[in-house]
Order: structure tokens, then C-alpha cells, then sequence
């Protein structure tokens, strides 16, 4: 299997990740050594394997819906790269 | 009395008990050291000034009933330390003051430890020589340009190096065994759900658990018995009764079934590595374990399956690194350009090419015949081991297929880079312990490590075994203190 630039693109578009020309060619030898690494699985018949979810063996506990952390507000907010009293300012996403 | 410095830690804390040394004394003696050391690049972030004031207080009101009383003690710079700057060796995370402490912190500063600083560590835990960090390269005490190991690799080079008694690293496929083969150090990765997760910067949080590195086994088991606890912030934190580790560890394993498992004798393995895991089958029979031949036939497909699934997780837990709650910002021509462009500069190309590898897996079309894929060679994998403790109590392979390389060596060739965690993968993808103890050198006189892999929450036991058998290879480390000028 090859992964051309045409698929690098769509998967850094996809991954909030800006790729030009040369950084897609680098990416796209790279990703295409591990994959063909990776396709070793392919050897496997796996069909009637169930696949393993959660190493832990333990269910979800329930707990009662209290609340244990109040008025963070400025803890949340002051690693905020930009802040505008108590909100994070992002750049204008309204025309 | 020897230098404060060379002491283990279960001689320090001794030494503190009885007056014979305080706190300020021990933190200023590992200052001093560490102060001497930069040319390691083991801190990223010092906290020095801090750990004098809090050594200070101890020994005007100290508390000897405490496990680690007054000890000072570094940590991988993955935990969130309220107050003091936790980077996870990114750029993306440069200025990142957490507002709170992780849980395993939280533990050790419980029990009287004092907080020396952050250490280097391969960016978000992705790498296997450190030499992925934002901050630089670290360099390993055994020999100049050489790797530490990593991704705990700044952890593993002060702890060598003697800048701090014992450290925490994390381990998703190795990043703890791996840099303590690479140094000479003892590094144990606890039962997936021993530690919490709570407080860990993530990187594939069904992989990642946080455990101790030590000078020797005792220190080893000291220091997880602290940071081993139920925590109900970590949903896959396990509520199972710990042991008290330190206290019941005992060097009799007398009948143990101890199983060497045919596939890890991989193709190209160096003669020495071959040999050494003789030794150790040799020394494990000494200690009165009975060896037993055992198969883990899926092995060869850990390392495939580990890199679909971890790099799926990391895309997923990294998408938080988006520029607006936290952390590095780049500046965009719109908020999608913002993205785009903030995640592009603050994560380092390892870091970058994981995110992609894991964003393709799980997109539309590809995740059954990847994602889905690996997690039933998971089961797989697993399986093997479930068979293999039927037989036998715990298992002996070589830590690494290899002693440590030079810096740049591998750095351009990613998959002989992820050949290197082949024997440590397994246990994470298994949810198992497994434990890395010192056990000889290469012709090179660099450290080879050997590798014991328990059932879950076996921890006690393994550490038995190491413990046996350290004394039984009675390894010295090789370090000339050649950066000191």
C-alpha cells in the first residue's frame, strides 16, 4: 500500500496540522515505512476475535452527582494564551 | 559518612531518622550536584530556591514517621505540578503552569518528599533516546553523545548520575525500562491501573502508566508503594489490595516458575544480549526458580499493534492542544488557520507524524482494517500471556535488543527507532508489570538490563525476583563523572 500526497494532505487537514509540498513528501516516506511495517498484521486471521477495549477489568463505579470543585473560573482560564475578562479569545469565526 | 549524593535512598532516609544527616543537607548536596551537571540537560525546569525553603521547613518540624522524609526528589516532566511549569518536553506546552497536582506527585509529597525539579523527557513521551524533546538532547553519564533512553530519559540520566536518589518516569511501551537498561538503573512499570493516570500529561491513556526508578530494588519498592494508590479521579484506576511492597520483600523465591519465552530470541539479536539472558536464566536457577520453556506466539505482532494503537490514542487525547485554553498560540489568518498553524509549530516532527498516523487509522474507511484490527491482535497478545501464567509465576527476557547509541544514530529512521522497544511493548499492550534490573555490560562497558514481566497486580512478586537476583549479579555501574570539568 502507498500513501500519496494527496491522502498526507487530507489526513493533516484532518489533524488541525498545516503541511506544505515538502513536509507532505517527508511525512509520506515516513507514514509509508511504518505502514509497511504495520501491514505485518495482515497475516492474521482475526475474524473471530473479539477486540480488547479496556485492559483494566473493572466496570465504571457510579458516585453521586455532587459537586466537588467550585469558582475555578480564574484557574481555568489564566494558561489561556488570550483572555478577555472571563473568556478565551479566539480569532473572529462571524463575517 | 560517604557522599550524600552516592547514598541509596533507603540510606538517606535512615540517615534522616536517626539526625545523622537533614534534609537541607541532602537537598543541598544534590543541588550542588545537579548544579555541576547542566551539561547532562537532564532539568528542564529547576526548582531549586523552592526545595531549599521546603527542606528548611522540615527540619524545623520534621516528621520521621513519614516514608520519604524530607527527601528530595525530581520527577519526569509529564507530571502536572501545581504551581511549577510542566512542559511534557513540547514547545506547545512551553508556558503551561498547571493550576493542580497529579496524583502520583500528590503521593510522594504526602509522604515528605520536596520537589528538585522537572526532567527532560522525549516530547509528549514519544521516543525512545529523548532525543524528541523541545528542550534538546539529554546525554546519558555512562559515556559522552550517548543516549540516555527515553522517553524517561532525563529521569534516567539524573538518576545515574546521582542528582536525585530516585525518580518517577511513565511507561506506554517502554519509557521507563528501556532508559533504566540503557543506564544502569533499576525502572519498573506498574499493572495497568496500579498508579493514576490522574494528572499525567496523556499520551494513549489504555497504554500509559506512571512507576519509580531507582538505584537498586529495595529503593524500587520503597518508592512504589507510595505512589501505588486507588484514586477515583482515574476511572481505570484499579481498587485492588496493595501490597506493602518495601517491607514484605523477601529474596527467597524458592520454587518459583520462572518462563523464557522462545520468540523473544528475535532475528539479529547481538551475541551479547544472547548471553546475557543466559546469565540471567543462570542466576534466576541459583536463586532456586525452576526455568521453564514457554511460547508467547503472537510477540512479532506487538510492535505493529502498538503503533496503530498508541498513535490512535495520542491523536485523540492531543487534539486538546488547539491554542485557545492552554499553552503555545500561533497566529492565523481565521480560528481554523489558528489550529492549523499552532499545532504545526508547537509539536516536534515525531510528535506531528504520530498525530497523523493515528488520525488515518481511525478515519472513515480505515479504522476496521487498522484500528479495530489491532485492538483483536491485542486480545491476541494478551492471550499469550494469560496461557503463559498458567505455566509460570513470572517471565525472564532481556530488557532492550541492544545497549545504548549515540545520539543521531537512529534519529532518522523512525521504525529501527521503534525496534528498540520490542521487548517492553508486549507488557503495556498486556496491562502487565514488568520491572528492568541491571545485569551486566557490553563490550563497550555500557549497561544491559534484564527484563521480569509478572501477572497483574503481581508486583510483590517480581520484585522478589529482581531483588533475588540483583544480589546474585551484584552489578556495579561504570560512571567517571566525565562531564564534570
Amino acid at each position: 500500500m502507498t500513501i500519496d500526497l494527496k491522502t498526507i494532505k487530507h489526513i493533516a487537514k484532518l489533524s488541525r496540522i498545516s503541511v506544505d509540498d515538502e513536509k507532505a513528501k517527508k511525512l509520506a516516506g515516513d507514514l509509508n515505512s511504518i505502514f509497511d511495517f504495520i501491514e505485518k498484521l495482515n497475516e492474521l486471521k482475526t475474524d473471530q476475535i473479539k477486540p480488547l477495549t479496556s485492559i483494566a477489568e473493572t466496570s465504571l463505579k457510579l458516585r453521586n452527582d455532587e459537586i466537588k470543585s467550585q469558582n475555578m473560573r480564574e484557574e481555568i482560564i489564566k494558561n489561556s494564551p488570550e483572555k478577555n475578562e472571563d473568556y478565551f479569545v479566539v480569532p473572529k469565526v462571524i463575517e | 559518612m560517604t557522599d550524600i549524593t552516592k547514598q541509596t535512598l533507603s540510606e538517606l532516609i535512615n540517615n534522616i531518622k536517626t539526625k545523622k544527616i537533614s534534609s537541607e543537607e541532602v537537598t543541598k548536596a544534590f543541588i550542588d550536584r545537579s548544579e555541576k551537571s547542566k551539561k547532562l540537560n537532564t532539568y528542564i525546569t529547576e526548582s531549586f530556591d523552592r526545595a531549599i525553603k521546603k527542606a528548611k521547613q522540615f527540619d524545623q518540624n520534621p516528621n520521621f514517621d513519614l516514608k520519604l522524609p524530607g527527601i528530595p526528589i525530581a520527577v519526569k516532566d509529564l507530571f502536572c505540578t501545581k504551581d511549577v511549569k510542566t512542559t511534557a518536553g513540547s514547545k506547545i506546552l512551553n508556558n503551561f503552569i498547571p493550576t493542580y497536582e497529579s496524583t502520583v506527585t500528590q503521593n510522594i509529597w504526602n509522604e515528605g518528599a520536596i520537589l528538585l525539579g522537572k526532567l527532560n523527557c522525549d516530547e509528549f513521551a514519544m521516543g525512545s533516546s529523548n532525543e524528541t524533546s523541545y528542550f534538546g538532547n539529554v546525554e546519558s553519564p555512562i559515556d559522552e553523545n550517548l543516549v540516555p533512553g527515553g522517553s524517561s530519559g532525563g529521569s534516567a540520566s539524573a538518576l545515574a548520575a546521582n542528582l536525585t536518589p530516585v525518580t518517577i518516569g511513565t511507561d506506554t511501551g517502554g519509557s521507563i525500562r528501556q532508559p533504566a537498561s540503557f543506564t544502569g538503573t533499576v525502572g519498573l512499570k506498574p499493572t495497568y491501573g496500579s498508579c493514576s493516570r490522574y494528572g499525567i500529561v496523556a499520551f494513549a491513556s489504555s497504554l500509559d502508566q506512571a512507576g519509580p526508578m531507582s538505584q537498586n530494588v529495595k529503593d524500587c519498592a520503597i518508592l512504589n508503594e507510595v505512589i501505588s494508590s486507588y484514586d477515583e479521579k482515574d476511572s481505570t484506576s484499579v481498587d485492588f489490595k496493595r501490597g506493602k511492597y518495601s517491607v514484605e520483600l523477601s529474596k527467597n523465591i524458592k520454587g518459583k516458575k520462572i518462563g523464557i519465552p522462545k520468540e523473544y530470541r528475535v532475528d539479529g539479536m547481538p551475541k551479547e544480549i544472547e548471553e546475557l539472558w543466559q546469565k540471567g536464566i543462570n542466576f534466576a536457577k541459583d536463586c532456586g526458580a525452576e526455568i521453564i520453556d514457554i511460547s508467547l506466539p503472537h510477540t512479532t505482532y506487538a510492535l505493529p499493534t502498538y503503533y496503530i494503537v498508541a498513535p490512535a490514542e495520542a491523536s485523540s487525547n492531543l487534539a486538546r492542544y488547539d491554542g485557545v485554553k492552554y499553552g503555545f498560540r500561533s497566529k492565523g489568518d481565521n480560528l481554523i488557520d489558528m489550529y492549523e498553524k499552532t499545532r504545526s509549530e508547537g509539536f516536534g516532527s515525531e510528535v506531528q507524524r504520530r498525530v497523523m498516523i493515528g488520525t488515518y487509522v481511525l478515519s472513515s474507511g480505515y479504522y476496521d482494517a487498522y484500528y479495530l484490527k489491532a485492538q483483536k491482535v491485542r486480545n491476541l497478545i494478551k492471550n499469550d500471556f494469560d496461557e503463559a501464567y498458567k505455566k509460570v509465576d513470572a517471565i525472564l527476557t532481556p530488557s532492550t535488543p541492544s545497549s545504548a547509541f549515540k545520539i543521531g544514530e537512529k534519529k532518522d529512521d523512525p521504525v529501527s527507532m521503534y525496534l528498540n522497544d520490542i521487548f517492553t511493548v508486549p507488557v503495556n499492550l498486556a496491562g502487565l508489570p514488568g520491572i528492568s534490573i541491571p545485569a551486566g555490560h557490553d563490550k563497550k562497558g555500557y549497561p544491559l538490563g534484564l527484563q521480569i514481566i509478572g501477572k497483574a497486580f503481581d508486583e510483590q512478586n517480581i520484585l522478589n525476583i529482581a531483588y533475588s537476583m540483583e544480589e546474585k549479579i551484584n552489578f556495579k555501574n561504570k560512571i567517571a563523572d566525565w562531564w564534570i570539568k
